[in-house]
């Protein structure tokens, strides 16, 4: 019988292992960015610093009962009657998505990992940039830049210039000795790098973030933009310091709405597409000069055009890419509905067929939320860099 | 942080209770307390084990509870190993009148785990063999790579609750069993449901039955048999298979064994004399410990509660108590000495919950009702006593047999869920099925009932299906 103390301070096996499920975290969470990119409790996390985010492959599982079909007993403080409530079952699915039906059999609750949202932008990020990022005189975006750029034969002996330092030794046995060797190091061989700040001049971009809201744009299908654009706008605000986004939503006719009335806005009527572009045309052509400011119009729609308006969108479309570096067009489905089951105005199609500079032209089907990291890709992908 | 001068208060107070607890009858194994600080609290609490091989599934216990207490959530007061000497941890920030009470509740643990009989064959050297276990593996670790290990061990650990805690008996007479098994006949309409199917499949040919089957015994079963398991494999899984069999007892006599502990606690603690501080001091942490909690059963508090009233029963037992059963009176200590000797949770609940406990402790069946409210739907006693008893059969989980592991005259594994009117969690077993699938390396299949209809599914290494 003894009470003891030891010490215990190599005692490390509980933090390595968290450290190897953090490493699980980190890995399921750059196999899932699919479905976390169109996350809700992300999308609509307002400025949270953390994220939790279910992550079914960290599950332990094993064969289990379905607790929702099984009784359990339970104790009350003395007075407990046959009927009371005793809990609410969380609904699943509740919110932006309308119906949830991923699981909701059973095993409803998984493992959920707390992530900060900064690190998850950065694996969503990993490799995503502005392409056909083109330099453009003026209006620079300044970046200043520590550089090593001159040699100095004073200076401070942390930055003493080895390699340099050594030349000047050898050079000056050889000059005095007739040997070019390394030794007798005076202190006019001594050569010190110094530094100045360098002013780097960035390329301006603009994001012209264009949303139908008319009738027909569901709640799932404002999701969706609204998912695209979450992550857009957090992209370009990592990536690229002063981007500016300009926000255009429309129905029949279009306006300059604020980011916030952009993502919370909602309302109906009809679509006239070219509404949108021809107000973005006058905001490129007041504020942002093709010549000084690289131009990115996206623009999420149900693809319900007023047929009418078809002519006149991919005219204004033709015109837009040809002032822009790249005109992206989502066209959003119904939930689950694949791509046979295409919606009567199908603009996407139409600009398929009609635009007259594709190559400048990305256009996505997205059909579920699992679509909107696909797409990010498409727009924001190495391809077609210059610069 | 704890001077020695603690330390030796410690060790003065340990022999007072030492004594009381021997003088009332306790016979605990010697016990090596130890003061450590928080993080390794919680790393040996959330191992089961100190020194246990490595996985993430710990890691993420540890965080989670390390987590919890950080935050002023969630508190160990102690961990107790069941081994011989018996080691148990107390946590360095306890008062000396916690880690008193925490030392009297040890020694209740300590009794029960030498002197129950359910813990008769359990390995009493099980720290040496875990991290025997954990060294070996570390190894594996090195020569296969630590991934080829870790999802390894997520398949076995998949169905590591799946061993039969007979296995020392059902090794020597292989064939009890299953004769057994098919003598029961609460099971009837399953038997049939199970000869519907087959006239249905009767092209394949019946083989004649193995001796060993069918087995509850999933992780020694496919250890011996899989077609695909290298040597390095089987060792893991015997390895797996002997941590949980020593752990099964603990899992079969949770309410007890907590129950008893807190009995003892109590006990010991009223016998020592406190002033009035520490006796409040006591007061407040006691309840705290058998306290219900909201709505939740408490195992400490119900454990406690039935001890408390076998011994009061026995003791003053009714009228009719003496007439039918013989019962003499003063005979409570006896008694519930008699019950931690050979119940365990299941028995315990269905011979010693009764009628005015269950009312007293304010008991209730709750359930999901039109999949939106968990709502109380009985407090008949017997009802709750058999959703107790019931939920507890087999640990909390589901009963899973190896019926046959040649199906289709193919080597395919074929596993039965013996339903009892619980369904599985489908999603979940299927994920299951896949781990199976990766140990047994051909196509498995998992017989169940869903919607009062027997349903197999079955994963063939690419696939899901079912009939």
């Amino acid at each position: 019988m003894t009470v003891q103390r030891n010490d215990w301070s190599l005692q490390r096996k509980g933090i390595m292992d968290q450290e190897r499920h953090r490493e699980r975290v980190r890995e399921a969470i750059r196999k899932n960015l699919g479905s976390i990119v169109s996350n809700e409790s992300i999308i609509l996390s307002d400025g949270k610093k953390t994220v939790k985010i279910p992550i079914r492959s960290l599950d332990e599982y094993k064969f289990r009962y379905n607790y929702r079909k099984q009784k359990q007993v339970g104790q009350g403080n003395g007075n407990s009657k046959v009927g009371d409530v005793i809990a609410k079952e969380a609904k699943p699915g509740k919110g932006a998505t309308g119906q949830g039906s991923a699981g909701s059999a059973a095993g409803q609750e998984y493992y959920e990992a707390e992530v900060d949202i900064d690190e998850l932008a950065g694996l969503i990020f990993e490799d995503l940039q502005l392409p056909y990022l083109q330099e453009k005189a003026k209006k620079a975006i300044p970046s200043t830049q520590t550089k090593f750029t001159e040699i100095r034969r004073a200076g401070v002996l942390s930055n003493l210039d080895k390699r340099r330092t050594i030349l000047e030794n050898i050079r000056r046995n050889a000059r005095e000795r007739k040997k070019a060797e390394i030794g007798g190091f005076k202190k006019e061989d001594l050569r010190f790098k110094t530094w100045e700040q360098d002013v780097k001049y960035e390329s301006n971009a603009v994001v012209i973030a264009m949303m139908d809201v008319s009738g027909s744009m569901g709640e799932f299908k404002k999701y969706v933009a609204r998912s695209f654009y979450f992550w857009m706008v957090r992209f370009l605000k990592t990536k690229y310091d002063n981007v500016d986004i300009v926000f255009i939503s429309h129905h029949t006719e279009a306006k300059e709405v604020t980011e916030e009335q952009f993502f919370t806005q909602g309302e109906s009527g009809g679509t006239v597409v070219s509404s949108a572009y021809k107000l973005a045309l006058s905001i490129i052509k007041e504020r942002y000069n093709p010549r000084d400011w690289n131009i990115y119009p996206f623009h999420f729609s149900d693809g319900d055009n007023y047929y009418s308006d078809n002519d006149e969108a991919v005219k204004l479309a033709d015109e837009l890419i040809s002032t822009c570096n790249l005109f992206g067009y989502g066209e959003i489905g119904d939930e689950g509905a694949s791509s046979y089951r295409r919606s009567s105005g199908a603009l996407l199609s139409i600009f398929r067929d009609n635009l007259k500079k594709k190559d400048r032209f990305i256009g996505v089907r997205i059909d579920s939320k699992e679509d909107v990291y696909p797409a990010l890709k498409q727009f924001f992908g190495k391809r077609g860099t210059r610069i | 942080m704890m001077v020695d001068k603690e330390v030796k208060a410690l060790e003065d107070a340990l022999e007072k209770i030492w004594n009381i607890a021997i003088r009332n009858g306790l016979d605990p194994f010697p016990v090596r307390f130890e003061i450590v600080p928080a993080a390794v609290m919680y790393e040996i609490g959330s191992y089961a084990l100190p020194g246990r091989y490595s996985h993430w599934t710990f890691g993420k216990a540890y965080h989670r509870m390390k987590t919890m207490y950080d935050l002023g959530l969630s508190k160990i007061y102690e961990v107790v190993i069941n081994t011989n000497p018996a080691y148990a941890f107390l946590l360095e920030t306890n008062s000396l009148l916690q880690n008193m009470m925490v030392m009297a509740h040890v020694l209740g643990h300590v009794d029960f785990f030498k002197n129950n009989i359910y813990f008769s064959k359990t390995n009493r050297r099980m720290i040496d063999s875990a991290s025997l276990h954990a060294q070996r593996i570390s190894e594996y670790e090195f020569k296969y790579g630590r991934k080829v290990i870790e999802e390894f061990l997520d398949a076995v650990l998949s169905i590591e609750e799946h061993v039969d805690p007979d296995f020392f008996i059902n090794k020597k007479q292989p064939s009890s069993k299953q004769a057994s098994a098919v003598a029961t006949s609460a099971y009837d309409d399953l038997w049939n449901l199970d000869k519907l199917k087959q006239t249905k499949t009767d092209k394949v040919e019946k083989k004649t039955e193995r001796k060993d089957l069918p087995t509850k015994d999933l992780v020694y079963f496919i250890m011996q048999n899989s077609p695909v398991l290298e040597d390095w494999q089987r060792d893991i899984m015997a390895m797996i298979h002997d941590e949980m069999l020593y752990f099964v007892p603990q899992m079969q006599t949770k309410i007890m064994n907590e129950g008893w502990a807190s009995y003892w606690h109590a006990r010991i603690m009223r016998e020592l004399d406190l002033d009035t501080k520490d006796h409040l001091e006591f007061a407040e942490l006691h309840s705290s410990v058998v306290s219900p909690h909201k709505n939740q059963l408490n195992p400490y508090y119900l454990g406690y509660k039935i001890f408390e009233d076998i011994e009061r029963r026995w003791n003053e037992p009714t009228k009719e108590e003496r007439e039918k059963y013989g019962r003499k009176g003063g005979e409570g200590r006896a008694k519930i000495f008699e019950v931690r000797e050979l119940d365990n949770d299941i028995s315990f609940l269905r011979n010693y919950l009764t009628r005015e406990l269950c009312e007293e402790l304010d008991l209730f069946v709750y359930q999901l009702v039109d999949e939106e409210d968990w709502k109380i739907t009985d407090k008949n006693w017997q009802k709750v006593r058999d959703t107790l008893v019931s939920n507890m059969t087999n640990f909390g989980f589901p009963y899973i047999e190896v019926v046959d592991d040649d199906y289709n005259r193919n080597r395919e594994l074929f596993l039965r869920h013996r339903y009892e009117g619980v369904e599985l969690d489908i999603p979940y077993a299927k994920k299951v099925l896949e781990y199976v699938y990766k140990l047994w390396g051909r196509t498995v299949h998992l017989e169940t009932v869903v919607d009062n209809e027997t349903t197999v599914y079955r994963f063939n290494g690419k696939d899901h299906s079912e009939d």
